[in-house]
């Protein structure tokens, strides 16, 4: 339908059964100060008694109004082209900062998790960010991306720009002065998923699963704890978000369980991605890339034994939390409560 | 000389998106050039002199900071051509959220800021609605999610514009940008091209420099409020 198909029903349908149709619309007029108008009328009569001069701050006649109207119906009621499912991205190798080649051809699949390792200022978000802006060998690391192993049309890489990849950094936070509800209402509505009410309740419950302390729908985001922040993003991203590839940067410092999360993410059919320096995130990977100098130096795949050591590094971390328990509680650290090595 | 046109309210990081996608388009030296329009002052000169780019400021003082743009950016175009440059960019800030320095054909670029509330897109009017690139900042230190609700209030304004999101600080997305810069229509000059929408309007006794306040002092164009009896 093209929106002046739109323009007899809009023009002979009181307004209510329109808002009622397209709740969206509501939206449009209360963005040119129509709100609150008589739903008996149709949309030509109301603005009969609309004063042309306030339309007109806004550029607009009576008939204009009716065609944006309607041509605003028309941009959310398009019926969304189910999303080319993405079945790997692969990684070409560019060159490092020295302007060594990389050697390396890397294809990931969803479900998968990819830990990024080297030192700080290494290039891990550079790699980061070619996947994020599907790289073709335009970037300074002249590295390409592939999609369901080709190269991604010129539309699909501007148009799919920013929803190809979701983000999550340590850095972001909430802004926004609503509560959880309304915050994770306002997405599914932005996201226009039907039956919403359900994926909110199923949104709230899984982030409090992953959050170390509880908290409730009523409470504002932006008091939420850094870690409940995090696995209220992260159940949010999971659930509600449609991006099929995830970058991470950085999970740790947060009070959030990270083996649950990543498990979500993946379990969700996403392609992950992270940064970490963290041994129980980048041994839980499938595969790890280790950069240096700008380039990738090599794709490590995780190994049996690395997965064995997985236990033992468990064990200190859970000693490690132990003792920060202790702390937060007030205690005094006692050297017995730290086991000698050979014993773990 | 290819001209794009920069807007979007104080402190949204207009320069710092300019700056990143000026490196980005990886013209040259000296060949890309900013003429910033402003009210009172500026600094961002320094940061365009520090990167070696030809750049002009003026100041509106007391005219409507739009109507200055509009008399003022054919001479800019007279300076760009000039000096030579291969692109020209104008950088002017809404400052009362009425302004829209956009002309036809001549792409258009607004820049917005994810910390200044969800409900800013729907209140920043033509701005907004006439960009054909909506750019969107600060964007590493809020939520997923309230990037994607952000977009969506942009489209629900400009369901047209392309909307990318840039980091100001780190360059990110400033590459892609870059893309839709190299695009730009190639123009001599701007005369007798139109505005893609009016200017503020404001014709009364106040912009003659009136201080008085009372009905009295007051003609020329004025609009009356209306408040609820009592």
């Amino acid at each position: 339908m093209s929106a002046l198909d739109y323009v007899a029903e809009v023009s002979a349908v009181p307004i209510g059964d329109i808002l009622r149709r397209y709740p969206l619309a509501a939206d449009y007029l209360a963005n040119i100060r129509l709100s609150g108008v008589d739903e008996t009328k149709t949309l030509p009569e109301i603005l009969e008694d609309v004063d042309e001069d306030m339309l007109e701050e806004f550029g607009l006649d009576r008939e204009e109004v009716i065609f944006h109207f309607c041509a605003f119906i028309e941009a959310f009621s398009r019926v969304k082209r189910p999303d080319e499912a993405i079945s790997s991205i692969t990684i070409l190798g560019g060159r490092n900062k020295t302007g060594r080649p990389e050697m390396v051809e890397l294809t990931i699949t969803p479900g998968e998790v990819v830990s990024i390792v080297g030192p700080t200022g290494s290039g891990k978000s550079r790699l980061l960010e070619d996947i994020e802006c599907l790289a073709q060998r335009d970037t300074p690391t002249a590295r390409q991306i592939l999609i369901n192993g080709s190269v991604p049309d010129a539309d699909k890489r501007f148009v799919a720009g920013g929803k190809l990849v979701a983000q999550l950094s340590q850095n972001m936070n909430f802004v926004m002065d609503l509560t959880v509800q309304e915050f994770l209402e306002m997405h599914a509505k932005s996201r226009m998923i039907a039956g919403s009410a359900a994926v909110v309740e199923k949104c709230f419950a899984v982030a409090n699963s992953l959050a170390g302390e509880k908290f409730t729908l009523d409470t504002k985001v932006t008091q939420l704890s850094g870690g409940q922040s995090r696995s209220l993003m992260i159940a949010d991203t999971a659930l509600l978000g449609s991006s099929p590839i995830i970058l991470i940067d950085e999970l740790e410092n947060a009070g959030i369980d990270r083996r649950e999360a990543v498990k979500l993410l993946v379990g969700n059919e996403k392609i992950v991605l992270m940064s970490t320096h963290d041994p129980l995130l980048a041994l839980r990977a499938d595969k790890r890339i280790v950069i240096r100098n700008g380039g990738i130096t090599k794709v490590i795949e995780t190994t049996a034994e690395e997965e064995e050591t997985l236990h033992k590094i468990e064990a200190i971390d859970s000693v490690l939390l132990d003792i920060r328990n202790q702390l937060r509680g007030g205690g005094i650290v006692a050297k017995e409560s730290i086991p000698e090595f050979q014993e773990i | 000389m290819k001209l794009i046109t920069v807007a979007g309210p104080p402190s949204s990081g207009k320069t710092s998106v300019i700056l990143k996608t000026i490196a980005a388009l990886g013209l040259p030296e000296g060949s890309v050039g900013v003429v910033k329009f402003d009210s009172l002052t500026s600094f961002d000169h320094q940061r365009y002199d520090e990167q070696q780019i030809p750049n002009q400021t003026a100041f509106a003082g007391k005219i409507c900071p739009d109507h200055f743009f509009v008399s003022n950016v054919e001479g800019a175009v007279e300076w760009g051509m000039k000096k030579g440059l291969s692109v020209l960019i104008t950088e002017s800030a809404g400052l009362c959220n009425r302004c829209s320095p956009y002309v036809n054909a001549i792409l258009s670029v607004c820049v917005i800021d994810n910390l200044s509330g969800v409900n800013t897109p729907r209140k920043i009017g033509p701005m907004l609605k006439y960009a054909d690139i909506v750019v969107v900042t600060k964007g590493d230190i809020v939520s997923q999610a309230e990037r994607e609700v952000f977009a969506f209030n942009i489209r629900e304004v400009n369901a047209s514009a392309t909307v990318l999101f840039v980091n100001g600080i780190t360059g990110q997305g400033a590459f892609l940008l870059a893309r839709y810069w190299q695009d730009a229509l190639d123009i001599r000059t701007l005369r007798d091209r139109k505005l893609r929408f009016t200017m503020p309007a404001a014709i009364c006794s106040y912009c003659t420099g009136e201080t008085l306040i009372g009905e009295m002092y007051q003609m020329g164009m004025v609009k009356r409020m209306e408040f609820d009896d009592v």
